[in-house]
Parts: C-alpha cells; structure tokens; sequence
C-alpha cells in the first residue's frame, strides 16, 4: 500500500462537463471504496494533442494523483480502457521518485544549516544566500 | 585620401589578444587528433567551448514528462531526441530526460515524429 501514483488521462473533446464530472466520481468512488486515497484532481483543460489519437486533434487533460495499491491502478486503467470518451491515459508511478526528492531537499537543507558563512563577523545569524 | 571615417585606436585593440589564441598547451586543440569529441563530424567540434549540462546549474532536480517547455528545448525540429553531446546535458540527466520524453510522447504531449 501507499504508492503513489499519477494517472493521466485524455478524453474527448466534445465531452460535456457533467459527463466528466460524473466519469471522474466514478473514478473517485472506486479508489476510495478500494481502500486508497484520491490526493488530487486536476483538470488541465482541453490541449491540442500532438498526434491525432482516434481521429481527434484535441483532448481534455485530467491529472489523478492516488494513494493506493497496484491493484487498484489495475481496476482503474481496466475501467479507463472500456470507457468510450477516454481516448489515452498513462499511469506513472511517482513514490520513489517522491523519496529521492524528499532526501536531495534533506541533504540540501542540512548543508545550508551546518555551513552559514564562517568567516563574516557579523553576529546577527543572516540567512547567506552565497550558499548553495 | 584623407578619409579618417575610422580612428586607427580601434584596430589595435583587436591585435594584441589575438595573435596568440589557444595556446596549445596539451596538444589538444585544434591539432590533429583524431577521435576528439565529436568524432569525425565535420572536423570542427573538438573543443567547443565546454557545454555545461543545463540541470545541474540550475539544480534542477525533477524532470517531469508534464513540463512539455521544459523537454521541447532536448528535442529537435523532427521530434527525435537530441543527443548529449549536443545539448551537453550530463548522462544521469540525460536518461531521465528521455525517460520524461518518452512518457510525454505516449501521452501526446510530444510528437513521435515531427515534420521530418
């Protein structure tokens, strides 16, 4: 548990909202009911695709960010590929990623605070921007 | 005849500097070495003006397939990859920058091919 994964998908252009609204809940309502989290929706607005997908030259570009196990990605993109107005998606598995973020920012962090400019006299404690 | 349009101040400043350019300490500049980086291209590209890879000036530390300004700077007219060599990113970068690349193409946030 507690991957974190990020699900892209493009849908048809002459989508109506509500439709989409209601795609996206249903999405929603099965990750939670399999025991993960929805941590973000984003809608990304209509793009014009870099290739036609299925005869289309636009899509509307929604971003999923979920909390939860492989198998549910599994369902999701199961569920995604019978769905008609969705025409790609592309799950990307973003915690290791997450991590390795996570400990350059530590490491970087823990640099700026051990080394703060030894040699100015100053007594005042200045955040030194020199460092980096 | 007497035409003095241009001061003849000017034309030394270029001289001194440049007669002795690239000095050819290591023997590696534009002597005759074959197999210098770049290869056999054309013969000019040995030691040109060493690139530096782009992310690690700016620390930029995550390549994301979603910032498609980002990776169109790493991808030529014809949608292929650039090489390293070229763009003088470094091999770490490089690999997650086409790893990105790839994933934006599945996604059609980049063409496969271009107009080439």
């Amino acid at each position: 548990m507690n991957r974190t994964y990020e699900l892209m998908f493009i849908v048809r252009p002459d989508m109506g909202d509500d439709d989409l609204d209601k795609l996206i809940s249903t999405l929603e309502g099965q990750v939670t009911t399999s025991g993960g989290t929805v941590k973000n929706v984003e809608r990304m607005g209509k793009r014009r695709l870099a290739y036609t997908v299925r005869r289309f030259s636009d899509g509307m570009y929604i971003l999923l960010t979920v909390d939860g196990s492989g198998a549910l990605i599994h369902e999701l993109e199961r569920r995604l590929r019978v769905t008609e107005p969705v025409i790609k998606f592309l799950t990307v598995r973003v915690d290791e990623e997450q991590k390795r973020l996570d400990k350059i920012k530590q490491i970087r962090e823990a640099r700026r605070k051990a080394a703060p400019v030894p040699a100015t006299p100053e007594a005042g404690g200045e955040p030194a921007p020199a460092t980096a | 005849m007497a035409e003095e349009t241009n001061t003849p101040v000017a034309s030394t400043a270029t001289e001194s500097p440049r007669s002795d350019a690239r000095p050819e300490g290591p023997r590696g500049g534009r002597g005759p070495r074959p197999g210098g980086p770049g290869g056999r291209e054309g013969g000019r590209k040995y030691f040109r003006r060493k690139k530096v890879c782009k992310f690690c000036v700016e620390k930029i530390e995550a390549i994301n397939y979603k910032d498609v300004r980002l990776l169109s700077q790493f991808v030529a007219e014809s949608g292929k990859i650039v090489p390293r060599r070229l763009t003088g990113v470094c091999t770490p970068h490089q690999r997650r920058l086409s790893v990105a690349i790839k994933q934006a193409r599945n996604i059609a946030l980049l063409p496969f091919a271009g107009r080439a």
